[in-house]
């Protein structure tokens, strides 16, 4: 075992898939010689080539749109989006496209893409560098959603996805593309099944969903709460699309409390449906409202650090929304 | 098509008369779904009447088989000359089980044809174009000596996403033909206010790619340039805009009606100078056809449309069960 950061993963996997697989290659802004803005294709160009670690234009649906062609003729390109901020002028191919596809041409034709963007905020990016887009994907029949929290799951899931037949979205927690370290082995072929949740805590009070850089600050709260004497169970999701259910109706029937936690903005976000569900179906189980905790309902995340703070959730402020349904 | 179908340099009488017979066939089919629409038989036709020399001239320069179609909606003639069969058309039309395009999911002339490398497409225009260059680009990577040609209208060109697609494609010198069915009409918007050149073809200068425009309406002359790109292609030349000259001869669909934006003598001009009857005319004159015969393939084709539509009428319609899948890749059914 090694400790790795998060961001490492991610660039082991695509080594690995690299060296696996000729078809597999990478194409994105930035992503040749510069490795990267955030460094995750470090050293790739150099080892595998301008072919296969292709810097493009700066036209992100281009991106996405070449990346299908090539996929459509048997390719399975990673296509890098520098910012998550960024990937709607690509919504129209990952939506119109990729994501229907398979359907339309009954399964004729099919996309074996990766999409991978680094999302979310408390990096001091403003509106345009900080967004949480995985609701607009997560909506869409045909695509596969996934965000990893963790080293592990980062280089595990990225394998899975680079592997699988269809159009996968890999969101990935920017600010804990450094911040988080992990153990990962060295000597073993590390894969992360898609549409797995994992429980990350074990507790019997309330369960905590999240995903993400989320997912981490609920495991912090989780340690204050444990403090007082709550036993939070924290569940990651990992997989948004398609969804754990059966893992999200599981801790729910243990716990009988449900608390959502999201970086998006609160109204129609991904955590709306996962409260939705332990309503419809998980009912008989709850002793309590099912609760969400999100960011605001504004456009986006404010520059100015006392603002971004404001947006931004962290441990506290999930630790105090935990106290308040432990205690319902 | 298991046999790949070169392109020959000199059109043999063979190949001439076959390039007659897509466009007599695609025209009849053509005429007949629109009869179909004014029955109450189907719900939708898009047309490609004034497109078809356009489309086979393109079609039969390119090696039918190996090569890869990026298409758009207007291009029946095309799928006929990549094998598609009447029968097939008139299933999809109608929305028939196991049409081959999308399993009757898709609205008719949405075309898909796994077998002849033709790739679906949808219905937001130019959406194409970056799949095109994609499969360029593969195909580049690969070191495989196919070409790909993409079409789409000359509305389609003021899309962002078609910029995209040639700028890609010239920045690689993939080898993908970008061709232009000009018919000078987007729905009801005119070229005039689709863009500020005269000729689609002088859109590739910006982009670093060679433009040509040729008359759409002459398929030896569409046959010829279409060639010559598809050389520049294989040895590794780069793209092409091919803006192909055509006249839309019906409303853009069954849903339009262009009395409300173009005026009855316009179109009349463009019937004196019908793509079809053309060609019908240049063959009798160089003596490949006579009007006896020229009758003949026209009662054939009738007939091939009659006993297309009495298959596809006669067919079933899906199960419900069948909009259920495949979603994704493994839920795809080969049955």
């Amino acid at each position: 075992m090694t400790e790795i950061t998060l961001i490492e993963g991610l660039r082991q996997a695509m080594d690995e898939e690299l060296a696996r697989d000729e078809d597999v290659f990478i194409v994105g802004e930035d992503v040749g010689p510069r490795g990267g803005v955030f460094r995750a294709t470090m050293g790739l160009f150099e080892k595998y080539g301008a072919e296969r670690v292709m810097d493009s234009p700066l036209a992100e649906l281009s991106i996405v749109g070449v990346g299908i062609g090539a996929a459509l003729y048997g390719m399975r390109p990673i296509c890098e989006i520098q910012f998550a901020d960024f990937i709607h002028p690509a919504f129209n191919q990952i939506v119109s496209e990729a994501a229907k596809m398979c359907y339309r041409s009954n399964g004729d034709w099919t996309v074996p893409m990766v999409i991978r963007a680094p999302y979310g905020g408390g990096i001091g990016g403003g509106l345009y560098h900080s967004q949480s887009v995985e609701s607009f994907f997560a909506h869409v029949p045909g695509l596969k959603v996934v965000i990893p929290s963790t080293p592990y799951d980062a280089k595990g899931l990225l394998k899975s996805a680079v592997r699988d037949p269809n159009p996968v979205m890999v969101f990935e927690p920017k600010k804990g593309y450094r911040l988080i370290k992990g153990d990962v082995p060295e000597d073993e072929e590390v894969l992360v099944p898609l549409g797995k949740a994992k429980v990350t805590r074990e507790g019997t009070d309330l369960s905590v969903f999240a995903y993400g850089m989320m997912h981490h600050y609920c495991l912090e709260a989780a340690e204050t709460l444990a403090g007082e004497g709550v036993q939070v169970e924290v569940v990651d999701l990992r997989s948004l699309l398609p969804l754990d259910k059966a893992a999200v109706l599981e801790s729910v029937r243990k716990t009988g409390k449900a608390l959502v936690v999201y970086e998006d903005n609160l109204t129609c976000g991904y955590g709306a449906e996962i409260a939705a569900i332990v309503a419809d179906e998980g009912f008989t189980f709850l002793d309590a409202p099912v609760k969400r905790l999100a960011g605001p309902d504004v456009p986006a995340m404010p520059y100015s650090h006392p603002l971004q703070d404001w947006f931004m959730l962290n441990p506290d402020k999930i630790a105090a929304a935990m106290s308040d349904l432990a205690a319902y | 098509m298991a046999v790949t179908q070169e392109a020959q340099s000199v059109l043999s009488k063979e190949t001439t008369l076959e390039m007659y017979w897509t466009m007599l066939l695609a025209r009849r089919l053509d005429e007949r779904a629109w009869v179909l629409h004014r029955q109450g038989k189907i719900a939708f036709h898009i047309s490609g009447i004034g497109h078809e020399a356009a489309q086979v001239g393109a079609a039969f320069a390119l090696r039918r088989g190996s090569d890869w179609f990026v298409p758009y909606y207007r291009d029946l003639a095309l799928l006929l000359a990549l094998g598609m069969t009447p029968t097939e058309f008139m299933l999809g039309l109608m929305g028939k089980k196991g049409e081959p395009n999308s399993g009757a999911r898709q609205m008719p002339s949405h075309w898909s044809l796994r077998r002849a490398n033709v790739v679906s497409h949808s219905s937001p225009v130019s959406t194409q174009t970056t799949h095109a260059a994609g499969i360029g680009l593969a195909m580049k990577l690969r070191g495989d000596d196919g070409v790909a040609i993409t079409s789409v209208g000359e509305g389609g060109t003021s899309q962002g996403e078609w910029y995209e697609g040639v700028n890609w494609a010239a920045v690689h010198k993939l080898p993908v033909i970008f061709f232009v069915e000009n018919n000078n009409y987007a729905i009801s918007v005119r070229r005039e206010l689709q863009m500020g050149v005269d000729s689609v073809a002088d859109k590739a200068k910006g982009l670093g790619l060679v433009g040509v425009s040729v008359d759409g309406l002459n398929v030896q002359e569409v046959y010829r340039v279409v060639s010559e790109a598809a050389k520049r292609a294989r040895t590794g030349e780069g793209p092409t805009l091919v803006e192909a000259r055509v006249n839309r001869m019906t409303p853009h669909s069954s849903d339009d009606d262009d009395r409300t934006y173009r005026s009855k003598e316009e179109l009349d001009v463009m019937k004196r100078d019908d793509p079809l009857t053309r060609f019908q005319a240049q063959l009798i004159e160089d003596g490949l056809l006579d009007q006896e015969q020229a009758d003949a393939m026209d009662a054939r084709a009738k007939k091939a449309v009659d006993e297309a539509t009495k298959h596809a009428a006669e067919a079933p319609y899906p199960s419900d069960e069948e909009a259920t899948y495949p979603v994704y890749v493994e839920d795809v059914r080969h049955d």
